[in-house]
């Protein structure tokens, strides 16, 4: 009798160990191989095993290995829904649909497939300092800030990371010298144009939110081409906010529910969150606008009007490098430090107090 | 040999000692007067839980030294000068935890609640005006009429306010002001129509978000309020946070304080 799957370990748990779950006399053969999609450990056959001592069994497995619960959940609940009976072996996979090569390359050390997150939001500060470090104007920054966006890009399609929100432009940024805005403008056009190819190619779909009346007709005529050659790509939505603004966001949405209340089609009273939400400039990736990790460069430890309502479960994760400098070992580090969290929206993650987990 | 006998002068070594500790305090709250002092610090108050796990207690006991630190913590904010304070003190998502401990929970905020009525109390000392923001009917009948109590009798305390979120997710107060803000819906909406409605209205937003226990998110807080807010992760859990915490991130808020004014000024330029 077992149940098979993969459990990927850290914390000093090797391939291939057996562990014995307190409290029962269950013990745990725990078998770590790259079948990433796989929950594989085998349970001694010798044991009697009720729901409740599965239930313990990787309780304990995720407490030692920190594993986010909530992505075990299904597989917990399919196991205990199961109901060991006999001999045999089961495989339960993770998360159903996806293929054990779904990645192309493998990922940094220390970060596991099945508990990146699916949507990662970046601000991306730091182009003016950096460039000031080292004596250029700030043109050559944003320069070089477009290198290092090319390079997230690149990364989150190998990592498997869905959604990328990136902060481009804020309604703030109008306030600096014109030329550099004017210089930005112009860098984001000429982005566009050059990077239309490769969006196509790599399949991945471009949307751009924010207060696009206020930009120049060639730029928006540009986003507008782009968004439609892309609109049915799918390996990765890459969101660029441009001239947005986290407040003003809510605000549309709440304009956007006035028209249907005005039309007789809602009540003012009939306004609920999930529909406030549906409303919001993110809903163009359906019901994942809410990013799962904030990344934000410079050292700065403040939102800046980038996605309020989006940002209430978001971890939050600070960068000392400026985003020139923003490369593979920093995103890496910031995954890994996404994966270390539990995360718990607010509700208790177990009840110890019968020897039941409740998630 | 007699190390420490009836002679030994303990008395005197811990007078010193609570001299010391005392120079030490001063010495650092004129560090920090020196500098530009947040006018609105909004807390997250996590840990408690861990906390009395960590020390082998009751559940509920975490919450108890968690609202003592409290206490002590706001003593101190007002002491700088902080004339605001907004504490996250029980989130919607909360209620569904454990029916047990969400009435401990209940429980423990009247009491506390029925606390700050004494004449004595820390908020009529130090003439704190205290409101309680959030979906108050979610609560139980009597922990809200203790509430009402509480703001109506400190209504006319006037040198400093507390705001406690109660029963409160920043989602569900935007979602209320939009709909509150719905009689403006032909004029069309504005910022200030949502801000207008927000349970935070005639607060500033908050200058400094303190978060204990180390994790690094908002959990639903003052989404809209946050938007220029410096954030500051403290590691301990709640009840270990006391004045040397409070200090570390006034100081971190100082020094990052030229960079944030810099920036914001424009944002203040902004409406709709």
């Amino acid at each position: 009798m077992g149940l098979r799957g993969t459990v990927p370990l850290a914390n000093g748990f090797n391939c291939n160990e057996q562990v014995q779950v307190p409290g029962s006399f269950a013990s745990v053969h725990l078998c770590y191989g790259y079948s990433v999609n796989r929950l594989r450990c085998q349970i001694h056959p010798m044991a009697a095993l009720k729901k409740e001592t599965v239930w313990q069994v990787f309780h304990h497995c995720l407490h030692i290995s920190g594993i986010e619960r909530r992505r075990i959940l299904s597989v917990c609940a399919s196991i205990a829904e199961s109901s060991i009976k006999g001999l045999g072996t089961e495989e339960i996979p993770v998360e159903s649909g996806k293929e054990d090569n779904a990645y192309e390359d493998p990922l940094p050390y220390g970060l596991y497939p099945y508990l990146m997150p699916k949507h990662v939001a970046i601000i991306m500060d730091g182009n003016s300092r950096w460039a000031e470090q080292r004596g250029l104007p700030s043109t050559e920054g944003h320069r070089a800030g477009r290198i290092a966006l090319t390079e997230a890009v690149k990364l989150s399609c190998k990592w498997g990371i869905e959604i990328l929100t990136v902060f481009a432009f804020s309604t703030d940024n109008w306030l600096r010298p014109k030329t550099e805005v004017r210089y930005l403008m112009d860098l984001f056009q000429f982005v566009l144009e050059d990077e239309l190819e490769t969006l196509k190619r790599e399949n991945i779909r471009l949307c751009v939110i924010g207060d696009l009346a206020v930009l120049t007709k060639s730029l928006q005529t540009s986003i507008v081409e782009v968004e439609e050659m892309t609109k049915n790509n799918s390996r990765l939505n890459l969101i660029i906010a441009l001239s947005y603004s986290g407040r003003n966001d809510i605000v549309q949405a709440c304009r956007r529910l006035a028209r249907q209340v005005e039309d007789g089609n809602l009540k003012s009273t009939d306004i609920t969150e999930s529909l406030f939400e549906k409303e919001l400039e993110t809903s163009c990736v359906g019901d994942f606008g809410s990013p799962d990790l904030l990344i934000r460069t410079s050292g700065e430890q403040r939102l800046s009007n980038f996605l309020l309502w989006q940002l209430a479960y978001t971890e939050l994760y600070f960068d000392d490098s400026f985003w020139p400098e923003f490369g593979e070992a920093q995103y890496a580090e910031a995954l890994r430090s996404f994966q270390r969290r539990h995360r718990r929206f607010g509700k208790r993650v177990c009840n110890k107090t019968n020897g039941t987990i409740n998630f | 040999m007699e190390i420490a006998g009836k002679g030994f002068p303990w008395r005197w070594l811990s007078s010193f000692w609570l001299w010391l500790l005392s120079g030490i305090r001063k010495i650092m709250l004129w560090i920090i007067m020196g500098g530009p002092i947040p006018i609105h610090i909004a807390i997250i108050m996590d840990g408690n839980r861990r906390f009395a796990q960590k020390q082998h207690m009751a559940k509920k006991s975490g919450h108890e030294f968690g609202a003592e630190s409290l206490m002590q913590s706001l003593k101190h904010c007002y002491e700088f000068g902080v004339k605001y304070v907004t504490i996250y003190a029980f989130s919607i998502e909360n209620f569904k935890r454990s029916p047990e401990e969400v009435e401990a929970l209940m429980e423990l905020m009247r009491q506390k609640l029925q606390a700050l009525l004494e004449k004595e109390s820390l908020v009529n000392q130090l003439g704190i005006r205290v409101r309680l923001l959030g979906k108050l009917d979610l609560l139980p009948p009597i922990l809200r009429q203790t509430a009402e109590k509480v703001m109506a009798r400190t209504m006319t305390n006037n040198r400093a306010i507390l705001n406690v979120c109660v029963a409160y997710t920043s989602t569900e107060e935007i979602t209320q002001a939009v709909a509150g803000a719905g009689r403006r819906f032909e004029m069309g909406v504005s910022v200030d129509d949502i801000e207008g409605h927000l349970y935070t209205v005639g607060c500033p937003e908050p200058d400094l978000l303190i978060r204990t226990s180390g994790e690094t998110r908002l959990s639903n807080f003052l989404l809209w309020q946050l938007g220029f807010c410096y954030l500051h992760a403290c590691g301990v859990l709640w009840p270990e946070f006391s004045f040397r915490h409070l200090f570390r991130a006034v100081l971190d808020y100082q020094r990052a304080y030229p960079y944030l004014k810099h920036r914001h000024t424009g944002f203040q330029q902004e409406k709709i």
